[in-house]
């Protein structure tokens, strides 16, 4: 119980309201009273509440396992002094900054925010956040139908399969149509009937997840950006992996009006899923059907530099029904984690990050595949995951029941989303991921495949 | 106060001068008034072909926002650049320099539901009270 | 001579007056990485063509970090620092231990990915806080999938569109029914899924009214938004027969969570007759709002509608030491996923850490002291302000500037840049929106009967100052790192990033 009042004050403070006792506050009409006590737990001292909630962390046994889990939520190094800041209670007992005045420094941690998002997709304006990397391709998706008027979006099937499946609840509600590209032999996305999709006039959106949820990346050449630039639908470029976003060419770079995508890289736990941040950025000519929050920089009255949450006009509080997107609440504190990150790490710290995760996730192709029986599944360039097909016979649910039964979670099975390749799996290695896990695998893995054939004999 | 002569006023706050058949479309000093410090002002495309009373697009100010009904029909002629640098102008001079947009009209002859000068001023003044 | 000509405010003096450069304008190139062991040149790893051709961020030292940061937090007003009376945001004191619990790393370090066999732990935690929700609010189940409230909104009305379509009504039942008193956010929502909003005004009493409910429902009802008690802060007392009259026409009754921490354990949606409803954990279960966000906004549904819910859903199997959780994905009749992966799970943690700490009693008695709270200070300001709606509030209520300012050319405005300056965070104004001059304060139930009484003789003197000199109080705030911001500009001349200096 955290209610400060003693009985005393209790009865001192229901003298002054007129109400004869707190039930006669909270009571409601006879028909719809509770009609019998409710079966909740009882309160727990903290003392034993720690120990329960202990108790739930330790069925977790996942945490005792080398981990090659990726695909959408990656384990990073997040050093000390990010949470150390982050926790700070100004920080996380704040509400959303409506009054500039008593909130400048969470208003200019958001613009600075925005700032790193911009420079690190190469477009002109990035808002304060969306929830997670799925919702902000629906919202990035809404945006573009918004432009064009048009009732349909083109995607690749490459993107994360809940990032699309997200995509598809929101488009159900809106009546909108999404199509899909299907995956080239070489793990890209097959462009090669995009001129003819491209001139139906249909799609207000393409989207390509780069590097897609195979790892690969995947971004149109000249001549699909020529088509897709004289053809009117907005190129959306996704992002699963923020911190490939300080390796490789940024989205504007190929042409990208909207890049969308997942920041939880940058220093935000993985919680099982959440909470993560979404992030959102645009070309100029998009500024003001950008959903959710925007920091701007002013002045004040005496015309010092101030920061104040601006173009609101676009947000549900004052168009209502018209508004850009219903967001409210968003992910502020996730989003100042991972700005406090990057502004740790800093630009020289993420690039030798970068480095790190191509060139674990390259020992770690080079050791997997030196396994008989183990290829690549495909052949485009990636950056800290790729999928890797198991031997004939076998499948990837197989393999990687045995590697669990070695304390191993050898990657994603990729027949959970795509049924013709239940062969595959999806392996990831970060700056985390050590020499010895990457040989341990390397040696479970041939010693399941001796044990399959040993049995197959 | 009076509104200015000559012109025809909607029940949404617009106001339209009709010169043969090109009629010019602002918002009334009322409406500026009541949105406050006007931040940005979404036009329709010249070219573009316009429904009487449609919602044509929308005028922004800091805290409020308003779509835009067109009281007259017709092609969109002509939009008044100066507002995309200098939208204050809506503010400053609401049936002069702050106009929106022309459009041909179609009819030339008055187009129906709109309100003289005197009939707005009543609405107006109701609605001030 | 009055307080306010020397105003303390509630921010570290030393800080208020220095400006804090943005991280871009600090540092040097090459001053960073501290973190990782040497790879090989990054040009020498990325794929041949695929490289970025400039990484402009800064590199400062760990320290200039902490200092940046930590001069930002001390720029900013939180529940930590003081009293936080906005109204409809519920900003309660949120326990540390809820975060301590969430950063245990046996959920911290838990990839959404892992077998569920190996997430027991995580799935029992959130199976175990749906089923506390669902007796708690009276309805049959729980998803924890939507991000916020007005994520849970959309997927709701996802869900009535669903519904409605395999009852082959879809074409017809086009309108959602959202009362003037309503956040923004529920007929932003509505639009979301193609639906009509018709809005309905308030009656004298401030309630929704029963004719007018009567009057507005018929075979193209598909929901009725309410939330209750309302913006207002009163109980909407008709709501069983607002209800019926909305069953009658063949729609769906929706409950908006945010003002929940005002009947929590003493009434639930679901005997009101409900058939949808949201929570804003990060309210009334006291996860923090970290400046807005991350929340956690869990749907709640009646027994008919749970085939519809988000995917996945956690699943139990087995009975008394033999269970076992899963997710389950295939389930044909659900909206779909609403986000990546299956919840705000840290949240999960915060909530179910508050929940039994607190116990179902306790829960109660959190509910009946936020409504003692809110009478308390109401009652109080109702000697120096109008109240409009003169009677026993729920969790929160209004005052309105209306006669104030005619008197004294003060606003609503203008009073809460007053309580800036004394240390104290403005309630809600000009919200909702039926109220002209609005403050709406929601005290919650962790404040002590002195932080109150300290309160109230705050503003009983901001409104007096008011009276005998307004100039002061339209002067205010001057005790904040900043007066007040001029918006016009910032959305006339939008600056929204940093834009590195061009390089000659």
């Amino acid at each position: 119980m955290y209610t400060p009042h003693t009985e005393s004050e209790i009865r001192e403070m229901l003298a002054e309201t007129g109400a004869n006792s707190l039930d006669e506050l909270v009571a409601v009409p006879p028909a719809i009273a509770i009609k019998r006590p409710l079966e909740l737990p009882d309160a727990q001292p903290e003392t034993t509440l720690v120990r329960t909630m202990e108790g739930y962390a330790a069925r977790n046994e996942a945490l005792g396992y080398s981990s090659f889990l990726g695909a959408g939520a990656y384990r990073h190094y997040c050093p000390p002094v990010v949470m150390s800041l982050a926790m700070r209670g100004e920080f996380v007992t704040s509400y959303t900054p409506y009054q500039a005045e008593y909130s400048q420094g969470y208003l200019q941690a958001i613009y600075e925010w925005q700032s790193y998002i911009a420079l690190l997709t190469g477009l002109d304006v990035a808002n304060a956040s969306v929830y997670d990397g799925a919702t902000a391709l629906a919202e990035g998706a809404i945006m573009a139908l918004n432009a064009t008027g048009r009732r349909a979006v083109l995607v690749s099937r490459a993107i994360h399969p809940n990032y699309r499946a997200v995509l598809r609840t929101y488009c159900r509600g809106l009546d909108v149509e999404v199509d899909e590209l299907p995956v080239a032999a070489d793990g890209t996305t097959d462009l090669s009937t995009l001129e003819a999709r491209l001139a139906e006039g249909r799609y207000a959106a393409l989207a390509l997840q780069t590097p897609n949820v195979f790892g690969a990346i995947d971004i149109p050449a000249p001549e699909a950006r020529a088509l897709i630039e004289k053809s009117g639908t907005i190129p959306i470029a996704v992002i699963g992996e923020a911190l490939a976003l300080a390796a490789l060419a940024t989205p504007a770079s190929w042409g990208a009006q909207i890049a969308v995508g997942e920041a939880q890289s940058f220093g935000v736990p993985l919680e099982y899923g959440g909470p993560y941040v979404g992030f959102m950025a645009a070309t100029k000519e998009h500024l003001r059907r950008i959903p959710g929050r925007l920091v701007g920089k002013t002045v004040d009255a005496e015309g010092r530099n101030a920061y104040v949450l601006t173009l609101q006009a676009r947000e549900q509080h004052i168009r209502r029904e018209k508004a850009t997107s219903n967001i409210c609440t968003n992910q502020a504190h996730c989003a100042l984690v991972a700005t406090i990150y990057l502004a740790a790490l800093g630009a020289s710290g993420l690039r030798a990050c970068a480095a790190l995760n191509l060139a674990r996730t390259q020992r770690l192709a080079e050791v997997v595949t030196a396994v008989p029986g183990f290829s690549r599944a495909f052949s485009a360039p990636v950056f800290n995951e790729f999928a890797v097909r198991v031997p004939a016979g076998t499948t990837a649910a197989e393999v990687l029941a045995g590697l669990e039964a070695r304390r191993i979670l050898g990657g994603v099975d990729l027949g959970r989303w795509y049924p013709e390749l239940s062969d595959c799996i999806l392996m990831c290695a970060t700056e985390l991921t050590t020499d010895g896990e990457i040989d341990a695998l390397a040696a479970a893995l041939a010693s399941i495949v001796a044990r399959e054939t040993a049995a197959v004999r | 106060m009076a509104q200015p002569e000559g012109l025809l006023y909607s029940k949404e706050h617009e106001w339209t001068k009709i010169e043969g058949d090109l009629a010019t479309v602002g918002i009334t000093d009322y409406a500026q008034n009541s949105l406050g410090d006007i931040v940005y002002v979404e036009l329709p495309r010249v070219g573009q072909v316009l429904k009487q009373h449609a919602s044509v697009g929308v005028v922004e100010s800091v805290k409020a926002v308003s779509d835009l009904f067109t009281p007259v029909g017709g092609e969109v002629v002509e939009i008044n650049g100066a507002l995309e640098g200098d939208p204050a102008l809506v503010n400053r001079e609401p049936f002069a320099g702050g106009w929106l947009y022309r459009v041909r009209v179609a009819d030339a002859s008055a187009p129906e539901g709109l309100l003289s000068p005197a009939d707005y001023e009543a609405l107006v003044a109701e609605g001030a009270h | 001579m009055s307080a306010l000509d020397t105003p303390a405010g509630a921010l570290p003096a030393t800080m208020r007056a220095i400006p804090e450069p943005l991280i871009f304008e600090s540092g040097a190139p090459g001053r960073a990485n501290r973190y990782f062991e040497a790879a090989p040149p990054l040009d020498q790893l990325v794929p041949a063509g695929h490289g970025r051709a400039e990484l402009p961020l800064p590199d400062n030292s760990e320290l200039d970090v902490v200092r940046h940061f930590t001069r930002l937090s001390q720029r900013t007003f939180a529940i930590d620092l003081g009293f936080y009376p906005l109204g409809s945001c519920t900003m309660k004191y949120n326990p540390k231990v809820n975060d301590a619990m969430a950063a245990l790393p046996g959920f911290r370090d838990l990839h959404p990915l892992a077998p569920d066999a190996l997430a027991q732990g995580a799935l029992a935690a959130m199976y175990d806080l749906e089923r506390i929700l669902a007796e708690l609010f009276g309805m049959a189940a729980f998803s924890l999938n939507p991000s916020a409230g007005a994520h849970a909104e959309l997927t709701a009305l996802l869900i009535a569109k669903a519904y409605f379509a395999k009852k082959g009504e879809g074409a017809t039942r086009r309108t959602v029914i959202v009362p003037d008193t309503a956040h923004g956010t529920n007929p932003a929502s509505a639009a979301m899924v193609g639906f009509d909003v018709l809005s309905l005004k308030s009656n004298a009493r401030g309630r929704v009214d029963l004719a007018a409910i009567l009057d507005a429902v018929g075979d193209d009802t598909a929901v009725c938004m309410m939330t209750n008690p309302n913006t207002l802060g009163l109980f909407e007392d008709q709501i069983a027969e607002i209800a019926a009259a909305v069953h009658a026409a063949g729609g769906l009754m929706y409950y908006d969570g945010a003002n929940a921490n005002a009947l929590m354990g003493n009434a639930r949606p679901g005997d009101m007759g409900f058939d949808l409803m949201h929570l804003n954990l990060h309210k009334t279960f006291s996860i923090p709002h970290g400046g807005g966000g991350a929340g956690l906004g869990p749907i709640g549904v009646a027994a008919h509608l749970v085939d519809f819910l988000p995917t996945p859903v956690v699943a139990k199997a087995g009975e008394n030491g033999t269970t076992s959780f899963t997710l389950e994905f295939d389930r044909p009749d659900s909206v779909g996923p609403m986000r990546s992966f299956w919840s705000n799970f840290a949240h999960v943690v915060r909530a179910l850490s508050y929940v039994l700490s607190n116990g179902g009693e306790g829960l109660a008695k959190v509910s009946q002291l936020a409504v003692l709270n809110a009478n308390y200070v109401r009652v109080k300001v109702r000697e120096f302000l109008e109240t409009p709606y003169d009677e026993l509030c729920r969790h929160e209520f209004v005052a309105s500037a209306q006669d104030l300012k005619r008197e004294t050319g003060v606003r609503a405005l203008d009073l809460a840049k007053a309580l800036l300056d004394r240390g104290y965070h403005a309630p809600t104004i000009y919200f909702p929106l039926l109220v002209p001059e609005c403050l709406m304060i929601e005290p919650t139930e962790t404040e002590s009967k002195e932080t109150l009484d300290a309160f109230i003789a705050t503003f009983r003197d901001v409104v007096e100052t008011a009276r005998t000199n307004p100039q002061a109080v339209l002067d205010a705030p001057v005790a904040t790192p900043v007066r007040r911001v001029d918006e016009t500009r910032a959305a006339r001349e939008p600056n929204l990033r940093w834009v590195p200096p061009s390089t000659p």
